[in-house]
This record gives C-alpha cells, structure tokens and sequence, in this order.
C-alpha cells in the first residue's frame, strides 16, 4: 500500500515523459492529477485506517528489497508509516492534489505542458520517497529527487536567461547543504553503525535513534560542534537543512527560483519541498535532543532567518518574491520550533502553513494570470472588483498568516512563539531573544503581507496607463484588446476555495492547550508524540511516557518532572503571550493598513530593496574569487599548461621518433635485406665471441 | 664416412652465395633463387646435425621448412608476376612505392 502511494506519481511521469508528447492537454491533466489523487486516497485511506495504532506509536514497515548490502553497511528500499510521516503525506498528497488542479488551469496553452505535468509527478514520487523512507540513504534518494525536479521546474522556461541561472542557483546553493546532510549521514553511520531510524526486529534492524538513547547528552559548548560526536552530526545535517529549506545563510536560491511557474512556487517553494529540512529534523529529533549546541544554533539560525526575510520581503515589487521572502521567513519560525525543542509545533506550522502559502502563491497566480502575465505590484491594484474569488480566498490567507485569531497560523505561530519563550533547553537570556525576534517579525510579516494585500486588491488601479504607455514588461504575452484583469478560470478558482477552507479550518487540529483550557486537547502534537523525541520543554501533557513502541517515550524525563507544578501558571502565561501576538498581528495589519492604504508606491529604504546586498556580497566574496581562481589557475595554468602539456608533448615525442625511424625505410627491398642479414651477423658474432 | 664439418662447410659456402646473390641481383626471380639456396642450405645442416647425433626431430624440421618453401614460392612467384603485369619489369630497385 505504501508502495503504490509512491509508485502512483512516478507510474504518471513515466506515462507523461514518454508519451505525453503526442496527448491533448485534457488527457495530460487527468493523468497528472489522477495519480495524484491516487496517493492521496490510499493516504487518507491508510491514515483513518491505522489512526489508532500511529496514535498509540505503532510503526508500519514495507519492505521492498534490499538495497544495499556491504559488510556491515546494509541500507533497504524500504517505506515507514509512523505518525509523523503520516501527517506528512496527507497534507502533501491533498495539497499537491490540488496544486496539480490549479495547475490544469494556468498552464494552458504552454507547449511544454506535457513536460511540466511529467516533472510534477516525479517531484511527487520523489518528495513521498523522501518521507516514506525508513533509513538516511532511501531518504537521501528523494530528498536528491526534489532537488533535480526543482532545478528542473525553475528552468522550466528554459528559452529565458533569468530561468536558467535561477535554476543553477538552487542546483548549486543546495549541493552545498546536500554535501553536509551526507557528510552528517556518514558520521552518523561512523558511529552509529546504522542508518536505520528505528529498530526493526523482523529484519534484524538497530536503528540509530536507539543509539542515539543511549548516548550522553553532548555539553552546550561549541567545542563540541568540533568533537565528531552527537553534535557534529546534527549540526551537519542542519547544513542540509539550512540548503533545501533555505535558511540563512544558504537561502539565496529560493526568492530566484519564482522563475518558474506559478504552481510550481506553491508547490515545491512553499508547501513541500523546502519544510523537508524541518522534517528531517523532526525525523532525528532524537539526535537533536541530544546535541543541545545543534539545537541553540537552530533555533537562532531559524530565528535569525525569519527576521532577516520578513524584512526583505517588505521591500519587494514583485508579488512572487514577497511571498517567496515570506516562505523564508516562515521556515525560519518552524526552525526556530525545533530549536526550543517543540519539534511538534514545528510541523504544526508547517501543516498550517501548507495549506495558507499554497494558498497565497496560487491566490497570487490567480493574479497574474488575471492581469496577463504582469507580475509586478506597481501596475496592479483594485483588483478587488474583478477578481472577486481570488480576492476572497487570498483574503482568507492573508488573515492566516498574519496570525489573526481563529485561523490557522494564528494556533501554530503562537504555538511556536510560546515554546520558545517557555523553554528550558537553552541558557537563560535567548529564550527572552527569541521570543521577541519572533514576536517582532510576526508584526514585520502582518505589515508586508498588508501592504501586498493593499497594492494588488485595493486602492486606485494601476495597470490601465501602464497599458496605454506600451510599458507592459515581463513576458511581453499581449492578451489582445481585453486588458482589464478577469476572474481566471473554474479549475483554477476551486482550488483556492478548497485551500482557503484548509487555511481557516486546518489550525482546529492542534489548538493549543492553554487557550482551550485543555478541555479541547492538543490532538495534533499528541499525535506526533510517539514519532518525535521530547526535549525538555515542560507541557501540559508530558504522558509520553506511555509511548513503548518509540524510544522516545525513554527520554521524557523531563516533562515528567516539571510537569505538575507549573500546570495553572502554564496556562494564563500562555494565555498573556496569546494577548500579545494578537495586538501584534492586529497592530501589524492596521499599520500596514494606514500607511500602505494612503501610500501604496512607498519607496522603501534601498538596503531593504536590494535585500541587504546579500547576493552582491555573496558574488564580490565568493562567486568572482572561485571564477578567478578557475580561470587563471584551474583553466589557464593546470589545464592549459600543465594537462595540454603532457597530452601534447606526448604527441609531438611520437612525432619526433617517427620522423627519425622512417627514415629507415628507403622501399629499396636490398637494403632490407642489408639490414637483417647485418642484424643476424652481429647476433651470431655475439654469441661467437662471448 | 665423411666427417661431420665438411657438410657444414658445404652448407656454410651455399648460404653465402644465397646471401651474396640476395645482395648483388637486381632481378627478381634470381633473388628469389638465392633466397631458395639459403634454404636449402639450412636443410642441409639440419639433415647433416640430424645425422651426426641420431636425432630424427632434424629432419622432421627439415619437412616443415620444405613445406613452408614451397607455399612462399607459389606466393613469391604470384607477387612476381603481378609486378611484372604492372611494371614491365623485374628489376627490384625500381618497386619502391613504399617508402615513406
């Protein structure tokens, strides 16, 4: 069953890739969809199934075949259903699902409509791999997958310039995190021994989480980053995080991969490709727990990152890159989660933030599309009128993510905001520092996704004197006469329907307990519990002892020791800080209200425009001291000097002797003769003499 | 009974005039000659050697040597005829196409 869940998407591109090129865009769509709405069925089948059994810990295996079996190396192609990879598929496949819909509708007429179809399916089969897989190296394999189809989706466009190199930028930037994530699993096989998660008894299987219980606990030192244990692997494999899930200061490729299309923004560059670094962090949560220095640095990389994007994406002009600076920014809260140590409110947020991204990027691809193909916020606004759908749904999304209360990000933002400020796994003052990084970039993030709210849907339109003036930039596609923005099509809008009732209802799942007063428990996080080792977080229901099947249920000695005490206190400081992220989201939306609403073509301050000049340091500090060196030392010295060098004289030496040599062959057969009997007078005289 | 040396002698003598005619002629087929002298001059002291130590592997020798003569003729005289089709000519300073 877990088989087909991958094989479906993978069974569409090899179908699409091969013969798609002779179908019509109906079949193409309904094939690409359909094999998506295959894994998601059995999914949904699969979790409502086994909800009980993955509540309670259990974990299901399919093994397919063994892989690779060297000595004491063994890795298997082989799938895990566990609570957490469970959750993870469902919203993937359901929120794909959709996407793929969406997608039927914006990319009609393109010629390579077969091409980006067969791409989105391998995407998925690679991307539920990269879940599904029950030891580091299957997860690898997916996790290089998503990589390659995401090259191959920002290249898309591959007659543009701009497309190719956004593309070899997310190639290169992430080959640098994957060198670390395999870096991380070898040290972990080093010592470990396995690259197993879990133990596996009818295969004989240790896992490396086991192992990883029965460690000491690494000091906070950043000796220890150094010392090749615990610590160095986290921190490794946090660098291929840092890659896929572009955090700083690896994030550079996401905000250029916009040049791909649309659904492929939502898809791969919001909702799932770049939360699989949180993922495998959640994964090996075990480790993480155990490497307190990995976790310290996670957490203010993450929060770091969330501020350093939210305040770019306040300076965009391009409706894609603000949300693409905003999925930055939003990662950095979810690895500013797993840092404190509430890995659960992590892929909470990655859950909400699914649904309200997807959401906002195709809400933003309704858009453009709307305004034929113009993707920049200074020729938009007043929108509202004709695009009354979109308008609504985005409007839905917009609310989300600025954390307005009783939507979906509001639970999980908070959520996240209230573990680090509670948490007791970092030294004294970061807690305080990063709760008020976060809270501040929540405000940032209320403000910007305001103001892009502001310039599309309101205000004075924009895009009629642009139109007049023949200043229509971007992709130079003339719609004809008809240039007033229209609602885009059916296939289109009911996605953005579906996802925006995912944006407002999806964050009931994991209300958190302090709010509700645990009458309504936390089902999300308890869900998770058996599949994510707890820190030290205190929490309301720190019952995780009872977890047998997971070795995590060993290591929650510390929520049962704090527990009892701060039950009631618990609660109304969580509830203080619940007050204190509305004012912040409601102050940020009036702020952004107010002053977008009376200047919405504000010029924002220059350094924020050119995003901190990350790229230009990045190219000054890096990129030209790399092309220099492969010029003049690489190409012009080693290769052209030393490499042609040998190749040539090698053949110039063959020339030299050949020219003397044949000089022996006169054509005269006499001399021929001559020579051999000459040749056979000295061998005799040698042997006469000696 | 003759002694041992004056086969080799006689042999000695054959195979310098083989070797001296290969040297010395231009033509062809007298070459060709002298090549077959040098031959037979071998064969005779392999017989000779044969004979003076009871050893028959000597002249089972000599059979294959005659054999093998006897196919290089057929192709010796093959390529002399078809030079001389082309060329008009056995004179063998003059067939050198092959140089260089």
């Amino acid at each position: 069953m877990l088989g087909a869940i991958i094989l479906a998407p993978l069974v569409g591109a090899a179908i699409l890739g091969l013969f798609g090129k002779r179908m019509g865009e109906r079949l193409i769509g309904l094939i690409a969809c359909s094999t998506v709405a295959v894994s998601a069925i059995l999914s949904f089948y699969l979790f409502f199934k086994h909800h009980a059994e993955l509540e309670q810990g259990q974990k299901f295996y399919e093994y397919l075949f063994t892989w690779i079996s060297v000595g004491t190396f063994r890795a298997d192609a082989s799938l895990l259903l566990d609570s957490l990879s469970a959750v993870y598929i469902l919203f993937i496949t359901f929120v794909a699902f959709w996407i793929h819909v969406f997608a039927t509708g914006y990319m009609r007429g393109d010629t390579g409509y077969w091409r980006f179809f067969a791409y989105m399916n391998f995407f998925m089969f690679s991307m539920l791999t990269l879940v599904l897989a029950d030891n580091f190296l299957m997860m690898f394999v997916g996790w290089e997958g998503v990589g390659l189809c995401s090259y191959l989706l920002i290249g898309y466009y591959f007659t543009k310039d701009f497309a190719n190199d956004a593309a070899k930028k997310a190639f290169i930037v992430n080959r640098i995190g994957d060198f670390g994530f395999a870096l991380g699993v070898m040290l972990l096989f080093l010592k470990a021994g396995t690259i197993f998660y879990f133990d596996d008894p009818d295969r004989g299987i240790h896992g490396a989480f086991s192992w990883a219980f029965s460690q000491a606990h690494d000091p906070l030192a950043w000796s220890a980053i150094f010392a090749g244990g615990m610590t160095t692997i986290a921190i490794l494999l946090f660098v291929g995080a840092t890659g896929k899930s572009a955090q700083l200061p690896l994030y550079v490729w996401l905000p250029d991969a916009m040049a791909g299309p649309t659904p492929v923004s939502a898809l791969i560059h919001a909702a799932t490709m770049v939360t699989a670094g949180v993922y495998m962090v959640a994964r090996a949560s075990s480790i993480y727990t155990h490497a307190p220095t990995a976790m310290l640095i996670m957490a203010v990389i993450g929060a770091a990152t969330a501020l350093f994007a939210a305040t770019i994406g306040l300076a965009q002009w391009d409706i894609k890159k603000v949300l693409a600076y905003s999925t930055i920014s939003q990662l950095g809260y979810m690895f500013l989660a797993c840092g404190v140590g509430a890995f659960g409110a992590g892929i909470f947020h990655v859950f909400t933030h699914a649904f309200f991204k997807a959401l906002l990027f195709l809400g933003a691809g309704s858009v453009i599309i709307g305004m034929h193909h113009e993707q920049d916020m200074k020729r938009m606004g007043g929108l509202k009128k004709y695009m009354p759908v979109t308008f609504a749904t985005m409007f839905v999304g917009w609310l989300a993510i600025s954390g307005v209360p009783f939507l979906s990000g509001f639970f999980s933002k908070d959520e996240i905001l209230y573990r680090s400020f509670i948490t007791d796994g970092l030294p004294e003052p970061w807690p305080v520092i990063l709760w008020g990084v976060g809270a501040f970039t929540a405000l940032i993030t209320a403000v910007y996704m305001t103001r892009l709210m502001v310039m599309t849907f309101w205000g004075k339109a924009r895009f009629g004197d642009a139109h007049d003036a023949g200043a229509h930039g971007g992709h130079g596609e003339e719609h004809g006469h008809g240039g007033l923005p229209r609602e885009s099509p059916r296939s289109m809008v009911l996605p953005l329907v579906v996802l925006a009732a995912g944006a407002i209802f999806a964050g009931y799942l994991g209300v958190p307990e302090g709010l509700s007063g645990g009458k309504l428990p936390n089902y999300f996080e308890h869900f998770l519990e058996p599949s994510i080792a707890r820190s030290k977080v205190p929490s309301g229901d720190a019952q995780a002892n009872g977890s047998p099947h997971s070795p995590s249920g060993e290591t929650t000695i510390h929520g049962a020791v704090v527990q009892g005490s701060a039950e009631v206190e618990d609660h109304s400081l969580e509830r203080m800080l619940t007050g204190v992220s509305i004012i912040i989201a409601l102050a940020g939306i009036g702020m952004g209200w107010v002053w977008f609403g009376r200047k919405p073509l504000w010029e924002p301050p220059s350094l924020l425009e050119h995003k901190y000049y990350v790229d230009e340091v990045y190219d000054a500090t890096v990129i030209q001291p790399i092309k220099v060196g492969a010029i003049n030392v690489l190409w012009k010295f080693i290769d052209v000097r030393i490499i042609d060098g040998f190749v040539n004289g090698a053949g110039q030496l063959a020339g030299l002797v050949g020219g003397g040599l044949r000089h022996l062959q006169s054509g005269l057969a006499r001399s021929y003769v001559a020579v051999v009997v000459l040749g056979a007078l000295l061998i005799i005289g040698y042997f006469v003499m000696r | 009974m003759v002694p041992l040396s004056w086969y080799l002698g006689l042999s000695a003598l054959l195979f310098t005039i083989g070797a001296v005619g290969v040297f010395i002629k231009r033509n062809a087929i007298t070459i060709f000659l002298s090549i077959e002298l040098m031959l037979n001059a071998v064969n005779l002291t392999f017989v000779s050697l044969s004979g003076f130590f009871g050893d028959v592997g000597g002249q089972l020798f000599v059979f294959i040597v005659m054999t093998v003569a006897a196919a290089e003729a057929a192709v010796g005289l093959a390529i002399i005829i078809s030079i001389f089709r082309n060329r008009e000519s056995l004179n063998v300073d003059e067939v050198d196409t092959l140089k260089l």
